[in-house]
């Protein structure tokens, strides 16, 4: 992975001063930095929104607030690499959601413009200590643009940390009609034939549009300043720059190889989305230094005959063979639940995946994909401080989040389900 | 590559029957769930559990198993499942009592297997909720390996679906029937459904009074007419005597209230409200009713009626005395329901117990089997579960699962088995390769015809 990848930066100049001037110490707690070993008893000094220093002991600035956090834990906010977070209020009303629009490519669909930033999902997921989220548009071959942003904030202005985080593909592969589904039941024989012919025919229209975004762009830099912009092809130059990853989804060994040819041949910079099947494809993934997103740990086996627990072991087989991972909590056959981030991350170490590494792809490595490895993912000098206070492991269920800090700001822990709960307690 | 050929692999090798054997397990953190949580064994002899204590006397020739720094539960129960049933609606119409689970149940289904490795036993298997009153269900154990009659759990009380709310409303909307519907089908809204249970309840009443009328006339020794039998109203009749019990399908709290009214109207009690998301918003009147209340830990949003769903409403309901569990509905939550409980510690302050209870005892108590499974108890099934850390621990794995003292599942054994499982997995695809070749120098098929094999390519 490129990690020296330009910076595209639209929002977050703007989003500084929004952080305020405070400068806060907290103090006393466990820190666990991640990108090196916990300190016990040790401090985090924050300023203007950004982590000032990390040790065990730090002198108290003038005039800085002082937080105690005896006998607590500060880690790093963790960061879920696929949501719907602000695209969907309630997935099954077609008014509430946002996620998808019609077409096959739709480069210049930015997430970043339809996120709700009063969503209820988002008080919800930070409570447990989610801080930032990629946000994926769906639907189509090339779905749009994702957007990384930190779970607070009163406009996407001050939300996002990359908009756009990644132009999202959705690999074409031999796709059965759902039988489910009374508009596509098959019906006939020629069933997985037509599959076929659609998938070969999408396979071309997708190295057509490549190929004339790259023309686009050879005529765009040798046209004058009359040249006619087409939003479409405008959005792919990034892309083709290297300065935008493209997160492609491929879920079986021969997609995922096809799209690792794909990314080879048009020089654009790859993430793997979902791979279910990456382990299979796990040395050539490292050799193309291809990170992967992965599906929800807890889902049932990807086939009927896996063992019951593939879908946990996946991740330490990745691990051990020297892939780069991030977690995410969406995906097929999960529950869409983000807030349930860690116990996606918890399920794999039982199963072979040392925790450290657990922790890292929920933190760390997940800032690392998305290119923001120098802002986001450990408690490191000059990164924000999104930080969150638990009095346990994160990766259990029973540890509560006590605070959360986003930008440095200390955010509300307060949500609709915890409203609701005192409300009808009380009754 | 052909997926049925494949699918014998997935079969575990057969049970180990320990019919009047005797087994120890030794040296767990025994969580008993009714009686205490110790460090100790327990006895276990022709299925049942004989003895649970700190210290118990192996006898000679018992099998024994050193289960150190390991935790043992009750085998956990799920009181809504859909797995092991080739089909879980009849949504053509809106009463469809007279189908259910029991003649449709599939034994080689992999979710058993998989639910038994993520140590649950005992399952409350459903029909699906297209309609207000649907089909009969089904408690089932996880005897992987048996045929559809040895899943059944012999002397369960019987029970039937109710559905209340979106889905039931759902196939009197244009354009979204459940498939079998071809057009419009009534109901359409909450008033119509409660309109189609009273008036199939009210049907079921009369049925009974025609078949009473026709006892007593017997009992008096009058000539008599037997009534023809209605196989939709039977059930029903059922309900109405308590003999029968309604698991409803339900979420907001104005629905919930509508179903207690009716049952209270036609003098029985709903055993169990499945889902009840909305059910913290009315717990004092589900508790006052004396029903069950079976739900998610923390699904939520992905309807409407789901958008009030709060991770506390088991708690809440817990503390105002209503009888809770923690379902599935899905056979991949089905594999970790004992992390789904922590939920409840999380969400709401429930103790271990509580929390443990909500996918053990209370869940049998809701199926009425409470005197053979649930808890760690002597005289009880000795389906029993072992973890290897904490069950509420989000890191803890299954290790062995007992059902009937009989060993169910094992992970040392099922790891053991993989590589044989492999190699005859590649025999077979390079028998099925062999045949496609020879197939293929045969004239007959066309080029067109072979490429329409799914999967051939691969």
């Amino acid at each position: 992975m490129k990690t020296g990848m330009a910076v595209l930066t639209i929002f977050v100049a703007a989003s500084l001063r929004a952080a305020g001037p405070d400068t806060v110490l907290l103090r006393g707690a466990t820190v666990h930095p991640v990108s090196g070993p916990d300190i016990a008893d040790g401090s985090v000094l924050v300023r203007d929104g950004k982590i000032a220093e990390v040790g065990a002991r730090i002198a108290v600035p003038k005039g800085a607030r002082i937080v105690e956090l005896k006998g607590l834990h500060i880690y790093p906010g963790m960061i879920d690499s696929d949501t719907a977070i602000g695209l969907t209020e309630i997935e099954a009303v077609r008014e509430m959601s946002d996620l998808s629009d019609i077409g096959l490519f739709k480069p210049q669909l930015r997430a970043a413009t339809a996120v709700n930033p009063a969503s209820e999902h988002i008080p919800v997921t930070r409570a447990n200590g989610i801080t930032s989220v990629i946000t994926s548009p769906g639907g189509g071959i090339i779905a749009g643009q994702c957007v990384l942003m930190h779970l607070n904030g009163w406009t996407m202005e001050d939300m996002a940390v990359r908009a756009p985080a990644a132009m999202r593909l959705e690999y074409p592969n031999i796709r059965m009609p759902n039988r489910f589904f009374a508009s596509e039941a098959p019906g006939r024989a020629s069933a997985y034939s037509d599959a076929k012919k659609r998938y070969e025919q999408q396979l071309r229209e997708l190295d057509g549009f490549m190929e004339s975004a790259r023309r686009y762009r050879q005529a765009r830099a040798a046209a004058g300043s009359d040249f006619e912009t087409d939003l479409k092809l405008e959005a792919m130059i990034p892309v083709l720059d290297g300065k935008v990853p493209m997160l492609i989804r491929a879920e079986k060994e021969k997609t995922i190889k096809e799209a690792i040819a794909f990314a080879d041949k048009q020089k654009v910079h790859m993430i793997l989305e979902r791979g279910t099947e990456a382990w299979k494809m796990a040395a050539e993934l490292k050799a193309h230094s291809i990170p992967v997103v992965l599906p929800p740990t807890l889902r049932l086996p990807d086939e009927e005959d896996d063992p019951y627990d593939k879908p946990f072991s996946i991740p330490g087989e990745l691990s051990r063979a020297g892939v780069k991972f991030a977690f995410a909590s969406f995906g097929p056959g999960a529950e869409d639940n983000p807030r349930n981030l860690p116990y996606e991350a918890a399920a794999a170490v039982g199963f072979g995946l040392p925790q450290e590494e657990a922790l890292k792809a929920v933190t760390l490595y997940a800032a690392q994909i998305w290119g923001v490895g120098d802002e986001l993912g450990s408690i490191d000098k000059g990164k924000w401080a999104d930080l969150i206070v638990t009095d346990g492991d994160p990766f259990e269920t029973r540890t509560q989040i006590k605070q959360v800090f986003v930008k440095g700001a200390s955010v509300d822990l307060d949500n609709k389900h915890h409203r609701l709960y005192e409300k009808y307690l009380a009754r | 590559m052909n997926r049925f050929a494949l699918f014998p692999l997935a079969l575990l090798s057969a049970v180990t029957p320990s019919a009047g054997e005797t087994t120890v397990i030794r040296n767990a953190t025994v969580l008993t769930v009714t009686k205490g949580t110790f460090q100790g064994s327990i006895l276990i002899r022709d299925g049942k559990i004989v003895e649970a204590g700190e210290k118990v006397l192996v006898p000679d020739g018992a099998r024994v198993i050193d289960a150190g720094g390991q935790f043992v539960m009750p085998g956990i129960i799920d009181c809504h499942s859909h797995i092991a049933a080739d089909s879980i609606n009849e949504g053509a119409v809106a009463v469809s009592s007279m189908v259910g689970i029991e003649d449709v149940i599939n034994p080689d289904d992999p979710d058993i297997y998989r639910a038994l490795a993520g140590g649950v036993t005992t399952a409350n298997i459903l029909h699906g909720s297209a309609n207000p009153i649907g089909g009969k269900c089904q408690v089932m154990k996880m005897r992987w390996g048996k045929d559809a009659q040895g899943l059944i759990f012999e002397g369960a009380p019987p029970g039937i679906k109710f559905a209340l709310g979106e889905n039931v409303k759902r196939s009197g909307s244009p354009g979204n029937g459940f498939g079998a519907s071809p057009g419009l089908r009534y109901p359409a809204s909450r008033m119509g459904v409660e309109d189609v249970i009273r008036q199939a309840l009210t049907e079921a009443r009369a049925y009974q009074k025609e078949w009473r009328d026709y006892q007593a006339k017997l009992d008096r020794h009058e000539q008599a007419i037997p009534p023809r039998r209605d196989l939709r109203l039977e059930p029903l009749v059922e309900v109405l005597e308590g003999k029968r019990y309604v698991h409803a399908h339900c979420y907001r709290a104005d629905e919930i209230l509508m179903l207690l009214h009716v049952a209270d109207d036609f003098g029985f009690k709903i055993r169990t409200l499945q889902h009840v998301l909305e059910g913290y918003k009315v717990a004092g009147e589900i508790a006052a009713h004396g029903t069950g209340a079976s739900t998610f830990s923390d699904w939520w949003a992905y309807k409407a009626e789901a958008f009030d769903a709060i991770p506390y409403n088991a708690a809440i309901m817990v503390r105002k005395g209503v009888l809770v569990s923690l379902n599935s509905d899905s056979a991949e939550l089905m594999r970790h329901l004992n992390t789904e409980a922590a939920k409840a510690m999380k969400y709401g302050g429930l103790n271990e117990t509580e929390a443990l209870s909500l996918v053990t005892i209370n869940p049998a108590k809701q199926l009425g089997i409470e005197n053979r499974v649930g808890s760690i108890e002597p005289g009880k099934d000795a389906d029993l579960t072992i973890f290897d850390k904490h069950p509420l621990s989000n890191y803890a794995k299954v290790e062995k699962v007992f059902i009937d003292g009989d060993l169910y599942f094992d992970r040392e054994k099922d790891l053991e088995e993989r590589p044989g499982k492999d190699a005859r997995k590649k025999a077979l695809i390079d028998k099925e390769k062999v045949q496609e070749k020879k197939n293929r120098k045969k004239p007959e098929p066309t080029e067109d015809k072979k490429s329409e094999e799914p999967g051939g390519a691969q």
